[in-house]
This record gives C-alpha cells, sequence and structure tokens, in this order.
C-alpha cells in the first residue's frame, strides 16, 4: 500500500524530450484557448489555463486512445466534470487528431461541433456531455463500472473545479467510487482558488481540501498542477494504488500563462479582445524560445 | 367495481420479474436502484445477477449519472426509484447527462401518482409525467397493466435512447392477453365506440372501460377506449381519429391535469382536428395520506368521475353545453 501523499513513489521518470513535447503541448492548448475564446467573443479561459497541463499530460502521455478510431471499446475515458473549460478540452483534443485544429476557431458558433459546453453528441472525442456541475464524477464511475464488468483495461479520469466540489453529487459520487473500490478511476481538482462569485475560501470555504477526500476514503496526493512530471507520477501512482480511487489536488494558477489573467476573477467567464489574445500569444511564444 | 373481479397485479411487480427475465435475455442489461430495491422490486435482479445489479444507497442524481456512464460505454441500464425522486430530485441529472446525450438509459420509476396511498404527498408524483415529457427526445410510457408493463419493459430495452417508465405500487387488473402486441407510440384500442373516446393511461385505464360499460348500460351512450401508455411520442393518428369518428373525448390518468397525458391529447386535438376535452386527472393539488381507494375518490379518478366527464364532453359536441 502506497502511504504518500506526495509523488515521492518509484515511478518511472519522464524523458527530458517528452517533458519538452508535452509543456509544448500545454503552450499550444493555451494559444488554442486564447484564440478560441477570442474568437467566440465568449468563453472561459481562466479555468482552461489553469488546466493546459493536467490535459496535454493525459492526452499526450498517459491516456490510452485512438483519434482514428474515437469509438474504441478499450481505449480510456476522460470526462471534463468543470464542462466550462472545454476550449481546452477542444484544444487537446483537436491537437490529438479527432478534429481539425482549425475547427477550434468555430467555438461556440451557430451550426460548430464545439459547443459551448462539451457535448459528446456533437464532438468527436468527448467521453460525456457536461457544463451542469457536479455531474462528472457520478458518470466516470459509471464508465470505470462498465470497463470493470467487461474485464477492460480501460482507465477513467476525471477533471473537477474546486468551486465544483460546492455541488453535493460530487460527494454522493466520491461516496460510490470508494464504496466500489474503482480503482481504475482517478480524479483531480484543479484547486486554481477562484470562482465566479470570489476566491473558493470566501464563497464556501474548502479548507482541508485533501483530508475530505482522504475521509471519504480516497488516495490523495498533492501537487503541483503546473507540473508535468508531478502530473505523469501522480498517474503512474494511481495506476498502482489498487483498492481505491486516486484523486490529486492539482495546486494551479487560474488564467496561468497569461500575466493579465493570472489570479484575476473576472476571467473566470470572460473572452479576450483578439489584441489582447495576441499579445498573450506572442509572450507564450516567446516563452517557448 | 368490475364484476369478473380479475387478478390484480401492480406493475412495479411485473416491471421487477420482467427485469429478470431481459437480463437473461440481453447481457448487456444492468440495474441501478437508490435504497428501495425491495420497494421498486429490482432486488429479484439483484438476486438473480448481482453482478449488474448497483446499489447507488440513497442518492438518486449519483444514480442517475452513473447510469448514464454506463449507458456511455455499452451497457443498458435500468435506473430505478420512485417516481418522485427520478423525475423530480434528479431532473437536471436526467436532463443533462441521459437526454441530452441521448443516452440509453431506462428510467423505472414506481410509486407514480396518489396511489401510493398512505406515504403521503411527498412520495406522490403527480408531475412527473410533465417533467419527463419537456424533456428533447425522452420516451414516456405508463403501463395499465402487468403484461403491458412487461412488453414495454423489452421495448424500451430494444429502444435505442432514454425511456421513462411509470409504474404503480398498488395492485391493478390484468387487462391484456399475452399476445398484445405493445408498440412504443402506438396507442391500443379497448373497445370500440362512436359517441366518446376515453384516452387513458396506468392506473385509470381498467377504470376507462369500467366507465365505458356503464355509458353504454345506464346512458346509452357508446363510448371507445384507448389505451394511450406512450404519453410520448403521442400516437398522434389515433387521438385523430377518435376526435375525427367520436367528435369528444375525454382523458383519464393519475396525474396532474397540467403536463400529461391530458395536456398531451389537448395539444394533439387542438392543432389537428378541435374537439370537446375534458380531462380526468388531479386538479393541480398535492396528494396526501389515505389508502389509494380513498383518494382516488377524493381527487375524482374513479369511473365514475369518468362516467360524468363523458357525459359533459358528450354535452358539450352536441351543442348544449352546461
Amino acid at each position: 500500500m502506497l502511504g504518500c501523499d506526495v509523488h515521492c513513489c518509484q515511478v518511472p521518470a519522464l524523458a527530458e524530450d517528452e517533458v519538452r513535447m508535452l509543456k509544448e503541448k500545454a503552450r499550444q492548448v493555451r494559444i488554442h484557448v486564447l484564440r478560441a475564446t477570442a474568437e467566440a467573443g465568449s468563453g472561459h479561459p481562466g479555468g482552461s489555463l489553469s488546466s493546459a497541463e493536467i490535459l496535454a499530460t493525459l492526452y499526450f502521455k498517459v491516456m490510452r486512445i485512438n483519434p482514428k478510431d474515437p469509438g474504441w471499446p478499450d481505449r480510456d475515458r476522460f470526462v471534463l466534470s468543470k464542462g466550462h473549460a472545454a476550449p481546452a478540452l477542444y484544444a487537446v483534443l483537436a491537437e490529438a487528431g479527432f478534429f481539425p485544429v482549425d475547427e477550434l476557431l468555430t467555438l461556440r458558433k451557430f451550426g460548430s461541433r464545439l459547443q459551448g459546453h462539451p457535448s459528446m453528441k456533437h464532438t468527436p472525442g468527448v467521453e460525456m456531455s457536461t457544463g451542469s456541475l457536479g455531474q462528472g464524477l457520478s458518470t466516470a464511475n459509471g464508465m470505470a463500472l462498465a470497463a470493470r464488468l467487461d474485464g477492460r483495461p480501460t482507465r477513467v479520469y476525471v477533471l473537477l473545479g474546486d468551486g465544483e466540489l460546492e455541488e453535493g453529487q460530487v460527494w454522493e459520487a466520491a461516496m460510490t467510487s470508494v464504496h466500489r473500490k474503482l480503482d481504475n478511476l482517478m480524479a483531480f481538482v484543479d484547486y486554481n482558488g477562484l470562482q465566479i462569485d470570489g476566491p473558493v475560501m470566501d464563497v464556501k470555504s474548502l479548507d482541508n481540501i485533501a483530508a475530505r477526500w482522504r475521509a471519504f476514503g480516497w488516495h490523495v496526493l498533492e501537487i503541483d498542477g503546473h507540473d508535468i512530471r508531478a502530473i505523469f507520477a501522480a498517474c503512474e501512482e494511481a495506476k498502482s494504488t489498487k483498492g481505491k480511487p486516486t484523486v490529486v489536488v492539482a495546486h494551479t494558477v487560474k488564467g496561468r500563462g497569461v500575466p493579465f489573467m493570472e489570479n484575476v476573477v473576472d476571467w473566470h467567464g470572460k473572452a479576450p479582445s483578439r489584441d489582447q489574445a495576441e499579445e498573450a500569444v506572442r509572450r507564450i511564444e516567446q516563452e517557448a524560445e | 367495481m368490475m364484476a369478473d373481479a380479475p387478478k390484480k397485479i401492480a406493475t412495479r411487480a411485473a416491471y421487477g420479474k420482467a427485469l429478470v427475465k431481459l437480463g437473461e435475455a440481453n447481457p448487456d442489461v444492468v440495474v441501478l436502484d437508490a435504497d428501495l430495491a425491495k420497494s421498486t422490486k429490482t432486488d429479484e435482479f439483484a438476486a438473480r445477477f448481482p453482478d449488474r445489479f448497483f446499489e447507488m444507497g440513497i442518492a438518486e442524481a449519483d444514480m442517475m449519472g452513473t447510469a448514464a456512464g454506463l449507458a456511455a460505454s455499452g451497457k443498458i441500464p435500468f435506473a430505478s426509484t420512485f417516481a418522485v425522486f427520478a423525475a423530480g430530485r434528479a431532473f437536471d441529472q436526467v436532463r443533462q447527462v441521459i437526454g441530452y446525450p441521448g443516452l440509453n438509459v431506462k428510467i423505472g420509476a414506481s410509486h407514480g401518482g396518489i396511489t401510493v396511498g398512505e406515504d403521503g404527498a411527498s412520495h406522490q408524483s403527480v408531475e412527473d409525467i410533465a417533467l419527463m415529457r419537456a424533456i428533447p427526445g425522452m420516451t414516456v410510457i405508463v403501463p395499465a397493466d402487468a403484461v403491458e408493463t412487461e412488453k414495454a419493459v423489452f421495448a424500451a430495452a430494444r429502444h435505442k435512447g432514454p425511456v421513462y417508465i411509470r409504474l404503480g405500487r398498488s395492485g391493478v387488473p390484468v387487462i391484456f392477453s399475452d399476445n398484445y402486441n405493445f408498440e412504443i407510440g402506438r396507442a391500443a384500442l379497448l373497445r370500440e365506440g362512436g359517441d366518446v373516446t376515453i384516452i387513458a393511461c396506468g392506473v385509470l385505464v381498467s377504470f376507462a372501460l369500467e366507465a365505458a360499460s356503464r355509458l353504454a348500460e345506464e346512458n346509452g351512450v357508446s363510448a371507445r377506449v384507448l389505451n394511450m401508455a406512450t404519453i410520448k411520442p403521442a400516437d398522434d393518428e389515433a387521438v385523430v381519429a377518435a376526435a375525427r369518428e367520436t367528435g369528444a373525448i375525454v382523458t383519464a390518468e393519475e396525474h396532474n391535469v397540467i403536463g400529461g397525458l391530458g395536456s398531451a391529447v389537448c395539444e394533439i386535438t387542438a392543432e389537428h382536428f378541435p374537439v370537446p376535452v375534458e380531462r380526468v386527472g388531479i386538479r393541480d393539488a398535492f396528494g396526501q395520506s389515505g389508502t389509494p381507494e380513498e383518494l382516488l375518490r377524493a381527487y375524482g379518478l374513479l369511473p365514475e368521475d369518468i362516467v360524468k366527464a363523458a357525459l359533459r364532453a358528450v354535452e358539450r359536441k352536441r351543442g348544449t353545453t352546461r
């Protein structure tokens, strides 16, 4: 049994070039998020930017998926429970090849496959329709149960927001994951500390977030949610943790990578102008050089 | 009461047995319940297929979400609880992760209506059909007896997409024979008649038949009786034919007159062939404690209420309105 709460265990480390590749993917996600929301004139850049490394690491290193065969029964599943981070999910799906990258600029437009919040009926690669908060973990549990029934190697990943944990259904589902010993399921909490009405701590305190999950019986890890090595290590540890699900409390920065957006709550649900987006993109590209 | 007193079986009991049969026929069928397996009768499936039964505890929202996830992975989940919790408490889950993605989840909602009895209004669902009917793409079925329940369960499993099946707590007479051909979206003609059509669902179907007999014997009125088990998609053709051929309609349901069968029929006639319609149902009120019989009487859902409504409808048709 693993006793640690941080990524201290012996797991295969990522090679340097893989870390570079994943960082580059996360940068691409940020650029897509900025350009798509600017083009749409609405959307949720803050919480999309905070989850860029988690999504990039899952989609380009951890998860077993086949964009050429999106319905492959043995594939791993990802549920974006914080559905408003759709621009980031669409970015990794496009980069992975589920649909053309150009299509990202149709975000939120009439007739687009890229709805304001993820819709599994519209978008290849989207595994569950989300947007009404608090519901993703229940659906992920269902997928994990189905995989177990069918003896599939499928692992199920779910990304929750921190404010989302205020929804009671999350805790109903958290009980189910543990009761059913769903060790083929892993949850991330994008702990960026901000929600629409202000700091999560002020809106409804999430003090001791890790202890809460631990009390529910989860294997809990706490990491820097922008540290690709830590994200990967957490995923490896979750895979080798048997008999219980793993949750990663990922400390992140809302708006990460765009200085004028970082930790500014207004950027939860407001799109940058085209100029703001391009200025931010330039900075992200400079960083890469 | 009916002269030959046919055998009474609650539709929830028939549901439990049908699930076991379905489970034997189809390995993809799984069943979920929220601490009411003994009441919804899914305990029989649980005993027969423990690996395919998921006791979710008192957490209906979580149950609907879990069912959605199972369906997204190819299973055919039947999620069961009382109608008031399935449609009411978990409405948003049913809408967001079952209805919107069109997932293949079947909701077995028992204890519909006021015949729940003594538990009172908190447990008596008078608005579930309205709620479920308003979700785009949701199929809504209210079987009238044990035979129809079993056939509806099998039909729901064959149907791709979400289905809401409303079941009752109390025993109801068996109306249909085993060779009855149930089809989603198709009303069943139970009795031919030319003066008025009684369109009923669920518990009130046997009452509708009784009312039709009384109308013939005591009033010389020839009433057609349609069992409209599928509230949605409604059998527009049968309703329009009834309007055209009999010129007057009575609807009968154990539900609020707002949003249920009566509303569905009025929508169809208003659009296609307006005729007088009288709605027998709960007049926009909550239920209360009592025996099912006391409540059916208090809320005006007995055969005699249907008879009165039919006579009113016929009067209106003849232009001698109240």
